[in-house]
Order: structure tokens, then sequence, then C-alpha cells
């Protein structure tokens, strides 16, 4: 347990991607099988432990410790896993070695072998023979919140990182293996043979597309090339043979069973890619709709039948790697897309329909397109050459997306926070407002928060600003003068907007960055939230 | 007599009316007696002060040579007079020089502990217990939630740390008195002999030390004119916590932000204030050596002065030893 628990300590507070990478390379290289393969499990998502309700973990740490002295503790610290895993006497533990605790796998197989009325005993042994930070991981994945900034697919990297394996080679293989991914790592290692899976309706690795940018198009021949328009909902993967019917994310996350709706109404045997959508699909004569009224379904491990009544989920299809069980993601685009269709014409209408191609003769008037699309939920084009195979990953000159152009807004500085590892001494998180209409007269409203886009001398002059006009301090944060008439412009540049109850200003933006500092202007010269508002309901241009 | 007859809170700190003196006063008064030189306890302008050699030593070299009127040494036991109060001072094993004040008159006994430690410590004498009526304690780490680990495991995190991320400066946070001595004599005894640069704020409190006989090995100033990068990858510095947040830090190559204090242990604590590498090592007790201590000595009372003194005012009760918080203002918790 304890290089785990390690990792687990180190992973929370490293924010570099590259440092996360580096901490689980080292663990998946540095510690045993099966050990390493339960971590893997737990920090992709697929480990299956028993789960320990937290009423009971509060019966266990009273039994010990004075409730006064326990709700001091935990009014401390605000976490209750964190609060037990500390306030825990340790003193059993003292006379327990490092390499006598308890191992993760020991820890797993144990747990998952109770009966209902062992656990509790169990629990209690356990947490008495670990040390503080081993019971943190231990109480973090029996209560099932292992919140640590870490993805299914981040962890895929790091198992590519150690072994020099492609990672979609790895993406491919996952849902066809088990915890603890003992031959996984035996082939990693290259000690053994690619496992050989034995269900087929696994994840394969998605095609994607680079960035239209200056100067791209200009060498290709618009003949090579077919178009089809960019749906703002979120790329999946449909995998069914003989009856196993699967839903992924395009990370290779199994999200089936977020999905119901749309995963038992395929009737097809196959590899599709497509764009999962919320509404009606073209045949069935009901409006796409938008990306917030998607979210309501996203991230949910069940969904209730009101969910799928009120936002009915379907799948705009792109293209088909496999038919039945032939792989034929080498034949060409127009190829795919032929056999794609007559999939889909006989899949059921309210769940399927197939992404138009968009007819040009030359770029401008794709371009034309591009920036007056039919419907408010597609967000620019993609291009994608007549010839191309399928293949994974982002090839040069093959598959292009060209995004319709990003909502610009001017608005002020309000906060600055501190960044991390190499942006420690910097203030680089800005967090900042437009003006809205109160009853004590206008006022700045925050709407949302950037952390790149500028570059590092604009960085300097952002960072020095903050420190010379700095009004108040709330820990790591500072808030800066933001007066009509003194204060720091800056555009703000973002993909879409969305209503929010969350936020205080009502409105969420989505991947917002700083296009330009506005030196050149005044506080009193930026936007108003009712812009904004306004964004929402028409869309700009 | 009633204790409080002997010793009692006031704004000014305690203060003892027959021999007229106050201990660790936060502001400046006829006669002190200091427990030790972090600075919440000792304030300059004061006109008399009664403190160890060390402590005054200390207090010069923070506040220079005018720190106060007149200054009086106390050696380790030595009982002093002060208006028939009889006073002495003993180790408390915090930071070099820190001494428990220990106050008699008529039978009574009352130590004030200061700020103290059980943990082991080579850059200080060791914690020294004391049989006692009212045993005034400290309560920075008062909560159970506060197991220091032990020191050289931390810093095995460090030196793991180094060998992962071998181009990283690991910049070390550290109070630049006691913390910062014994965090660089740490690394030492575990095996770490490289230059270890310190910032420009401790480098007469780090010579103090290596004077009055603790090794410090190859330390070298961080703080210099030229930039040069490359001399600080993979280096380890030690500096006060806040030069980690100012444009001083700009010349470490993709700084990893590690701290040295006992609030480490909460991970929340680390993460807010932007620590990548959180070393657990405190200079104060943690709520198991708090219980201990108080169990060891056995006063018939214990007065709190500064930290989370509900939690242990509650223990206290729990046993059965009359316990009361002093509420004194003014202590900041700035050790560690």
């Amino acid at each position: 347990m304890k290089p785990f628990a390690t990792l687990l300590d180190r992973l929370v507070l490293t924010p570099s991607r590259n440092g996360k990478l580096k901490l689980l390379a080292d663990y998946f290289r540095d510690t045993p099988d099966p050990d390493r393969g339960y971590g893997l499990a737990a920090l992709a998502g697929a480990l299956d432990l028993k789960s320990v309700k937290p009423a009971m973990l509060r019966e266990l740490v009273l039994e010990k410790l004075d409730p006064v002295l326990f709700q001091y503790s935990y009014d401390y610290v605000g976490d209750l896993a964190e609060t037990i895993a500390l306030v825990w006497d340790g003193r059993e533990k003292d006379d327990t070695t490092d390499a006598e605790q308890p191992r993760l796998s020991q820890v797993v197989t144990r747990m998952n072998a109770l009966g209902r009325t062992e656990v509790r005993s169990a629990v209690r042994d356990l947490l008495d023979h670990l040390d503080p930070s081993a019971r943190f991981a231990f109480l973090k994945l029996v209560t099932g919140a292992l919140r640590i900034g870490v993805s299914a697919r981040l962890a895929k990297q790091a198992l590519s990182d150690m072994s020099g394996k492609d990672v979609t080679e790895i993406e491919t293989l996952w849902h066809g293996l088990t915890p603890p991914y003992v031959e996984l790592f035996a082939w990693l290692e290259g000690r053994a043979e690619k496992p050989v899976l034995a269900t087929p309706a696994i994840f394969h690795s998605v095609m994607l597309a680079n960035p239209v940018e200056d100067g791209d198009l200009e060498k290709l021949d618009p003949a090579d090339y077919a178009a089809e328009w960019k749906w703002d909902g979120i790329r999946v993967q449909m995998s069914s043979f003989v009856g196993t019917k699967k839903l992924y994310s395009r990370s290779g996350d199994d999200i089936t069973g977020a999905f119901p709706d749309v995963v038992e109404a395929i009737d097809f045997d196959g590899v599709v890619d497509g764009e999962l959508l919320v509404g009606g699909t073209k045949r069935s004569n009901n409006p796409t709709r938008t990306f917030s009224d998607l979210q309501q379904r996203l991230n949910r491990k069940t969904v209730t039948a009101k969910m799928t009544e009120d936002y009915p989920a379907f799948v705009r299809a792109y293209d088909l790697l496999f038919q039945g069980d032939d792989d034929i993601r080498a034949k060409t685009f127009l190829e795919r897309r032929e056999r794609l269709a007559k999939i889909i014409e006989h899949a059921p209408h309210d769940r399927f329909d197939l992404s138009d191609l968009v007819s040009f003769t030359s770029w401008n008037e794709l371009d034309t397109l591009r920036k007056a699309p039919p419907d408010p939920v597609i967000e620019g084009v993609m291009i994608k050459k007549k010839d191309s195979p399928y293949q994974a990953g982002r090839l040069k000159g093959l598959w292009f997306k060209w995004k319709r152009d990003p909502y610009n807004i001017d608005a002020v500085m309000l906060y600055a926070q501190r960044g991390h590892g190499k942006r420690s001494s910097y203030y680089s998180d800005f967090t900042f407002g437009v003006w809205t209409e109160t009853p004590e007269g206008d006022q700045l409203v925050p709407v949302g928060k950037a952390y790149f886009g500028f570059t590092d001398a604009e960085l300097e002059i952002l960072d020095k600003f903050v420190r010379d006009n700095t009004v108040e301090r709330f820990g790591p944060v500072r808030a800066v003068r933001a007066e009509k008439d003194f204060g720091f412009v800056l555009e703000v540049a973002f993909e879409g907007i969305n209503r929010s109850t969350r936020h205080k200003s009502g409105v969420a933006m989505r991947f917002p960055r700083i296009a330009r500092l506005r030196q050149d202007k005044l506080p009193r010269d930026a936007d108003r939230l009712s812009t904004l508002a306004a964004m929402i309901d028409g869309g700009e241009d | 007599m009633k204790p409080e007859a002997l010793l009692h809170p006031t704004p000014a700190g305690l203060f003892c009316p027959i021999g007229r003196f106050y201990v660790d006063p936060v502001r400046p008064v006829e006669r002190a007696l200091i427990t030790h030189g972090h600075s919440d306890h000792a304030r300059s302008g004061h006109a008399k002060v009664l403190a160890t050699r060390q402590t005054l030593d200390v207090m010069r070299i923070r506040y220079g040579e005018d720190f106060c009127g007149e200054e009086q040494a106390a050696a380790w036991g030595e009982v002093i007079d002060l208006d028939g109060v009889k006073v002495s001072f003993h180790p408390a094993g915090h930071v070099i020089g820190s001494a428990q004040i220990a106050i008699e008159k008529d039978g009574l006994k009352i130590v004030v502990s200061g700020d103290y430690k059980r943990g082991i410590d080579p850059t200080c004498a060791p914690f020294e217990p004391l049989s006692c009526d009212v045993f005034i304690t400290e309560a920075t780490f008062g909560l159970p939630v506060f197991h220091h680990p032990d020191p050289k495991g931390e810093i095995g995190k460090l030196l793991t740390s180094l060998k992962q991320f071998p181009e990283r400066s690991h910049l070390i946070g550290a109070y630049a008195l006691g913390k910062a001595q014994r965090v660089i004599r740490l690394i030492r005894d575990c095996g770490y002999d490289q230059p270890i640069y310190i910032h420009g704020a401790l480098a007469k409190l780090c010579d103090y030390y290596v004077g009055q006989g603790v090794e410090l090995g190859d330390i070298r100033p961080a703080t210099i004119e030229k930039s040069t990068p490359d001399l600080f990858k993979g280096a380890v510095v030690v500096g006060p916590p806040s030069a980690f947040q100012d444009r001083w830090a700009r010349r470490f190559n993709e700084p990893l932000i590690a701290f040295a204090s006992g609030w480490m242990m909460v991970r929340q604590r680390a993460k807010q204030g932007g620590v990548e590498l959180p070393l657990v090592i405190s200079d104060h007790c943690d709520w198991p050596e708090l219980l201990d201590t108080i169990s060891e000595i056995g006063p018939s009372e214990v007065w709190v002065t500064h930290g989370r003194e509900e939690a242990l005012v509650r223990w206290c009760e729990l046993k059965g030893i009359p316990a009361r918080p002093l509420h004194l203002v003014g202590y900041e918790d700035e050790g560690d």
C-alpha cells in the first residue's frame, strides 16, 4: 500500500502533466505485480472494490476518540477520509515496518472476499496496520472518492512512457483486459507477446484532425477533400459485436452506462465513429440541442428515465472502422462512408443519423460556409482527404478542423492567482469581469478565469501590474485595482458560452484564454454582461 | 497563594506582579523574560531582557546591537531572584537557546514552557521535563490530527524527488530561525553532501549555528548577482517560504516548491500554498507529544497559551486535569 499511497500524495500536489507522467511511470516501473495493476485500475477508474459507508467509518473512529475532539478535528481538516486517516491512533502501527504493511493487492483481495458482517472488523484492522498516508489512500479507495486529477488517458500515456509502446496500442487493448493487468505489464516490459483479447467490442484509438493554420489550405486541391459540419457534442465510438455493445469517449473511457438509450438502439455489428448529441436526429425533424443540454447527461454512471426523456441522446455518424468484424480502416474515407451510410440507413431513425457532406468548390466558399453555419450547434467544418485511411492519432495533411472564429470580449482583470511550478513566482491565473447594472450603479461581475494565451513577455507585464496594484490578498489570490478609469483590460477569446446557475454572473465560457493585452483601453470601455448574454441566445456574427 | 497571584495574562503578555516582569511580552515593557528568539516571542525595545545567552545572541543578530536597554544571560538551571521570585531557565528543545522558564515563590511553581518539542533535534538542547504545580503549554498542533512523522523519512521524500526530477531546483521553504538549520542538518545526516544554497535572510543565523557547533556542511549563497540558471539545476535551495512567491525565485530552473512545516500534515494546507512537496517537519509537539508531556509532568493545573487551545483543554477535562485557555494574543505559529 505504501508505494501507491506515496504516489497519490505526490500526484495530488503535482500540477504539471509531465510531472504526473514521470511519477506514474516510475510507479509502474518500480512496483511489483500484482500491486501496480491494482494501482493502475484505481487510477483509471476500473477498480472493483467493496465500498464502505462513511457512517461506518465515523462509528469506527468514535470507538477510539472523544466525539468533541473528533468534531474539532473534522472542522479543521474538512474532509472525512483525511480526518480519519490523521486522527486514527497509530501507535499499533509503530510496530509495523513499511515492509510488513498490507500490500495494495492484499487489501483489494481481502476487502472483496469479506462477508457483510466482517467488513467492520476488517476495516478497523487495516486502519490499525497502515501508516497515515496509506490510511488516507485506503479510505479514499473504499469510499470511492479518488479525486486526484489523473485521467485514464494519462495513466495509459504513462504506461507508454515507461515501455516505449505506442499509446494507441495500449488503448486498443485496454477494455479487453482486467485488473491486475499482469499480462499487459509482461508485454510492456518485453517479457511476453501482446495479449490476445477475448472480447472484440473494444475501443480503437480515434483519428484526430489538425486545426487549419494560415497557409495550410492554399497548397491543397479542394477537389481532393470532402467537408462535413463539425458538431458541438462529444466524439464517441460505438463498438458492437455479437450482443456486446459499448460506447466509448474519444479517450477510451467506457460511457456505456450513461447512455442506455443509444446503446440499446444499436442493431448492427461493427465500430462506428460519431458525435454524441442531445435532441433529435435530422430524420426525426427535431432540432439538435446545445452542448449545455448534453452536459446534463455527461459524467454520470447511471441515468434516470426522466433524464433520457428530457435529454434524449443520439449519435451523428462520421466514420466506420469495422464492418461486422471486418477491419476496413485501410480503405478510403469515401468508401468507408458509403458502407457507413448503408448501416445508418437501416439503424433506428431516432437514435442515429449520418453526418452530411458539405459541398464546396473552393476554400473561399468553404470559409464563407464555416462562418455562417446553418445550425447554431455547429462549431465549424471538418475537412477530410477523400482517400484518407482511418489512422489513429493526429496525422498531418489528412484531416483538418476549421472552427468558426472564437468569440471575443474585452474584460477587466479582477483577481490574480500565483501559478505553479515554473510559474510559482508569477501571478498567472486571472479572473476577469464585465460591467453590469446594479442598484448601486455599474459594477464589475466576474465571468471567467484564464491562465494562458499570453507570451512570457506579456506575463511579465501582467505580473508587474498585479504586484503594483494589489488592493487585497486572500491566500495566494490578490484582488487588483479595477475602477472605471484605472485597471487592466484583457481581450478574452473563447469558444462558446453557456448559461450557468453555478456562477454569479449566470454565464460560463468554454475554453477562455487571453487573446491580447489591451493597455490602450480603460476599464470603462470593457464589455457588458448583456453583450455576453446575447451571445448565448443568438450567437455572434 | 493562588497561581494567578504569581502569574496572569495581560494584554502585553504573561505578567508576574510580585517579580515585576513579563514573559515573552508582545509590546515593550520594563523587564522581559524571553523563552526563545522567534520574532513573535522575542521583540525589541524592552528596557531589560533576561534570556539564555543564545537567545540574546539571536535577538542581537535579528534586531541589532540596541535590541534592548540592558541584557542579562541566564545559564541553564541557574536560579535568579527577581524581587523575591525565583526564576530559572531550562531547555525546551524548540530552537537554539530555547528555554522553559520556571517561576517559583513560597512553594508554588509555575513552568512557562514557551514553544517546545520532544523529537530529536541535534541543533538544540533537548526538552527537560520539570515537575510543577502549573504547567503552561503551547498548543500550536493541539488537535488529534497532528502526528509528526520521523523527520528523516520526510527528508527521504526530498532525496527521492531529487532523483526523480534531477533538472528541477528543489526550493525548501523553512523559517529562518531554527527550522532552516534543522532541515539542512537533517539533509546532511541523511547523507546528502552536495552544496546547499541559502537565501540571504538565512546567512547570519546559519553562520551563528555553525559557530555554536552545529555542522551544516557546504552552504552557499543562492542570492548572487549574476543570473546563472544552470548552477541551480537539481540543487537544494533553502529559504523563507515568502521568498518563493517573490521575483527572487525566478533565478531557478522549474522550481519544485517544498515546505518544511508541521502544517504540511494537512493536504489542503499544502495545496492552497502551492506546495508540491510537503515535508512534515515541526519544531513543536504533535498531539501525542503534548498529551505525553502533560501526563509525564503531572501538574495539578494546565494553562494553554496559544494555538488550538480548545481541544487540549477538552482532553485535560476528560482526564480530570483542571485546565484553562489563556487567550493570549500576538503569537502566530510563526516558527512552524
